[in-house]
């Protein structure tokens, strides 16, 4: 049990990188990668947030979807639940926990519409995870997402003085520098 | 008919959602391995994108203004839901073929796009159309985007054999890494068209969407730019004195100012009021 939860630990945090194979969560891993301090800020509040998101996702699909045998409504009960608890998580910690509201606040909105939570949720039900194995999954992939996001980052703090081809200034460069992270992190996939 | 064809060739061209808005990247990275690939996600998106856009155009007057978005995402998934039933039925190779990607058209930004940007303010026909057109624009890009890797990476096409038996397929191209190669490509070629277009004096302004902005440029616009605000507000006077100066060396290196930035998000904004208005007029 605990070799094949270490086993999705590294299949889904390296190998199968969450951005840099399966091209989830693209949009705040370009958009929000522009500094470091923002980029592990994001990072944190997509680890909470998705960790969260397959804990419960995993339940409502083990408790209520599959004995009711409304397994087909999963994207939609999925993607309602996400928004709704992204919602929920902010006000709580508005509420309760307000200094960690101060550091993850302004990042929850935007992971609202991350695909990357749905993408997990859905995986582990693709994959019959149970809920354990599905938190794990969930926590292993928004680690993924985290090292590559906080990597590209890093890169972009130092490509800033760059003489870079007028066109190729911006996103098209941020890209060719993902797609070299990305050959880099084909590097893992011998690793099982 | 004049409007329906109108609304065909702002999706096809004009406002092509994948060359123009650089909407919806993720699918168009991930399952443009293959011609065929690209053809049946296009596709699959532009069904669910008429119908939803015809359902919302329906419901207009019903959906109360405050849960619009989350009554938009019930009718989205709900037709996502129906087509990959369709297609697992009836079409299992691009079910296998597309997997996870289908169920992910829900969180598509091109459908949520269209349908606060267009189909919550217009009636039903010209909504079908553009639904269609923006579908089509998509399905042509990522059938294009699909062939240049599918021949880069493979030598073929829709996967017929094309290139001369000397060519050695560099198979990079299929893989993950070549998709944020043939990306960057396209960005960089956007960039250059929009170069040239402002020195000959045309407005290149992008047509904004749904979001306010495209996925790409998100931290300069869109709700990322949010995020930068706050941290700076939050940040100390001292901060503040850093970054008003910081701008100020960049001038010498890149060819366009954060301020002339910020104005040009200021002029497109005000241009997208204009062109809203005139939309609400006519």
């Amino acid at each position: 049990m605990v070799k094949e939860l270490l086993v999705i630990l590294i299949a889904s945090s390296l190998v199968n990188n969450v951005v840099l194979s399966q091209f989830l969560g693209l949009c705040p891993f370009l958009g929000v990668s522009k500094k470091t301090n923002t980029a592990i800020g994001m990072g944190v509040a997509v680890i909470f947030v998705i960790t969260l998101a397959s804990a419960v996702a995993g339940a409502i699909y083990q408790y209520i979807l599959l004995p009711l045998d409304i397994t087909y409504l999963q994207t939609i009960v999925f993607i309602l639940v996400i928004a709704a608890l992204v919602q929920f998580v902010e006000m709580f910690l508005k509420k309760f926990i307000p200094a960690l509201y101060q550091s993850l606040g302004v990042y929850l909105p935007l992971i609202t519409t991350n695909c990357a939570v749905l993408g997990v949720a859905l995986t582990n039900v693709q994959k019959n995870y149970g809920i354990l194995t599905g938190i794990v999954n969930g926590f292993a992939t928004a680690v993924g997402f985290t090292i590559s996001i906080v990597i590209l980052a890093g890169i972009r703090e130092k490509m800033r003085h760059n003489d870079i081809p007028e066109s190729f200034q911006g996103m098209p460069i941020v890209l060719v520098t993902a797609g070299l992270m990305a050959i880099a992190f084909c590097g893992f996939s011998g690793l099982l | 008919m004049n409007s329906a064809k109108e609304r065909l060739v702002n999706g096809i061209v004009k406002e092509n959602p994948t060359f123009v808005l650089m909407l919806g990247m993720c699918p168009t990275l991930a399952v443009t391995t293959s011609a065929v690939n690209g053809l049946g996600m296009g596709l699959t998106t532009m069904v669910v994108l008429a119908l939803s856009n015809v359902f919302i155009s329906l419901l207009r007057g019903i959906i109360p203004d405050k849960v619009r978005i989350p009554a938009f995402i019930v009718i989205i998934a709900s037709f996502v839901t129906v087509v990959e039933l369709l297609l697992q039925g009836y079409i299992p190779f691009l079910y296998d073929a597309l997997g996870l990607y289908i169920p992910l058209i829900v969180v598509n930004c091109i459908i949520l796009g269209r349908a606060e940007a267009y189909a919550y303010k217009n009636p039903v026909l010209p909504s079908l159309f553009d639904g269609i057109g923006m579908g089509l624009g998509f399905s042509v890009a990522l059938t294009c985007i699909g062939a240049v890797r599918e021949l880069l990476g493979a030598g073929e096409i829709f996967g017929i054999h094309v290139m001369p038996e000397s060519f050695v397929p560099v198979s990079i191209f299929v893989m993950a890494p070549g998709a944020f190669f043939v990306l960057a490509v396209l960005t960089a070629i956007q960039n250059k068209v929009k170069i040239i277009g402002e020195k000959k004096g045309r407005d290149m302004s992008k047509i904004q969407s749904g979001c306010g902005q495209d996925c790409l440029n998100c931290a300069d616009s869109g709700c990322a730019k949010r995020l930068y605000d706050d941290k700076e507000k939050q940040a100390p006077a001292q901060k503040k004195a850093e970054t008003t100066q910081a701008p100020a060396q960049k001038t010498t290196d890149t060819a366009q100012t954060p301020e002339q930035k910020a104005a040009d998000t200021e002029e497109e904004k005000a241009a997208d009021k204009q062109v809203k208005e005139e939309k609400e007029n006519g």
